[in-house]
């Protein structure tokens, strides 16, 4: 009688864990983060964009550290700023990235890309 | 001896009820199934409430739960930038473009329509409440049918051990990482919470997982 009553509490145990531990599963994220969006944030808002591109650039510099993957729209926005600064290179270089990255892109980064070489032909 | 297991099934009946989802909504995701979206275009939010940083807060925070559900998402601050440098400076005027031009530009396969209904700190006599409503459609730009529509709202009057689950998790992730961004606004962290809430798939009328997430075709 008693070992039946603790195996059913041991069973029960076991079913109240698994439950709690199913709740803990949290999932790995895709992608590594950072400050991605409260700089694309202080972008919309107007904030200082040198201490944005200094920020992203600082980040994507972790991601790499740790072999982690850029999230979508990163690349893109640091071509943003770039091109905000003047830095049309790089603003090319930064666009080709996303476009690699993420071939959803393609279409827009296409139209962005050329965009700027009519716009330095002019 | 039978009274105490039975007492001790039900306990763990209750307990697995709550852990599942007791009441199901039963959502056609027929035409979200068929047209599986890759990509998915954020126009910026239309803004309800008197506070005018509602809109770029909330656009600024829908990346990542729709990232993270596997979907594609059009870069927010440069599309929201193609928007200005062709004169639609309105999120009214951005919501009215017909769905052809946005497709042609972008190549999104879906647009995000968001409403931020409320947003802001209410004060009460004895505390303050900061609170962020928003809803969205997801729309298909080559047919223009609706493919799922959701709302959600968030408060920091919340008791955060209560945010059970894998929204929870996410909540609280979104939450950690805008710890080090503005303090001023305090709508923005918890538009970080509505954000992850109205777009991370979940079984009772979430969004679907997208093609670049492992779940991806599971719902």
């Amino acid at each position: 009688m008693s070992i039946t009553l603790s195996a059913v509490r041991s069973c029960a145990g076991l079913v109240l864990g698994s439950i709690l531990l199913a709740g803990c599963n949290a999932p790995k994220p895709l992608y590594q983060w950072e400050s991605y969006q409260p700089q694309v944030y202080g972008y919309l808002k107007g904030d200082s964009k040198e201490e944005q591109v200094t920020a992203l650039e600082r980040d994507l510099e972790k991601i790499k550290a740790k072999n982690g993957a850029v999230p979508p729209g990163y690349h893109a926005q640091l071509g943003l700023l770039y091109s905000s600064l003047g830095k049309d290179d790089q603003m090319i270089q930064q666009f080709r990235t996303e476009k690699a990255l993420f071939p959803e892109s393609a279409t827009y980064m296409d139209f962005l890309m050329s965009n700027a070489s009519k716009g330095a032909k002019q | 001896m039978i009274k105490r297991l039975s007492q001790l099934i039900t306990t763990v009946c209750v307990l697995a009820l709550f852990a599942g989802c007791a009441e199901r909504k039963t959502i056609d995701y027929s035409a979200y199934k068929q047209s599986r979206p890759k990509s998915i275009l954020i126009l910026p939010p239309l803004n309800e409430s008197p506070d005018v940083k509602a809109t770029y807060s909330m656009l600024s925070q829908v990346t990542y739960p729709l990232a993270e559900a596997g979907y594609y998402v059009m870069p927010v601050a440069l599309v929201d930038e193609t928007f200005r440098q062709n004169g639609m400076t309105t999120p009214a005027d951005i919501h009215q473009l017909p769905m052809p031009k946005l497709r042609e530009i972008f190549g999104a396969d879906a647009a995000l329509y968001v409403t931020v209904s409320d947003y802001g700190t209410r004060y009460m006599v004895l505390s303050s409440a900061t609170i962020v409503t928003a809803n969205a459609k997801l729309v298909d730009l080559k047919t223009g049918t609706t493919l799922w529509t959701g709302s959600a709202t968030a408060s920091s009057q919340e008791n955060q051990q209560n945010q059970g689950g894998l929204v929870g998790m996410l909540i609280v992730a979104a939450v950690n990482q805008i710890v080090s961004s503005v303090q001023e606004d305090a709508g923005y962290p918890i538009a970080g919470m509505t954000s992850a809430r109205l777009l991370t798939p979940h079984p009772n009328g979430g969004i679907l997982y997208g093609p670049r997430s492992p779940k991806y075709g599971t719902d």
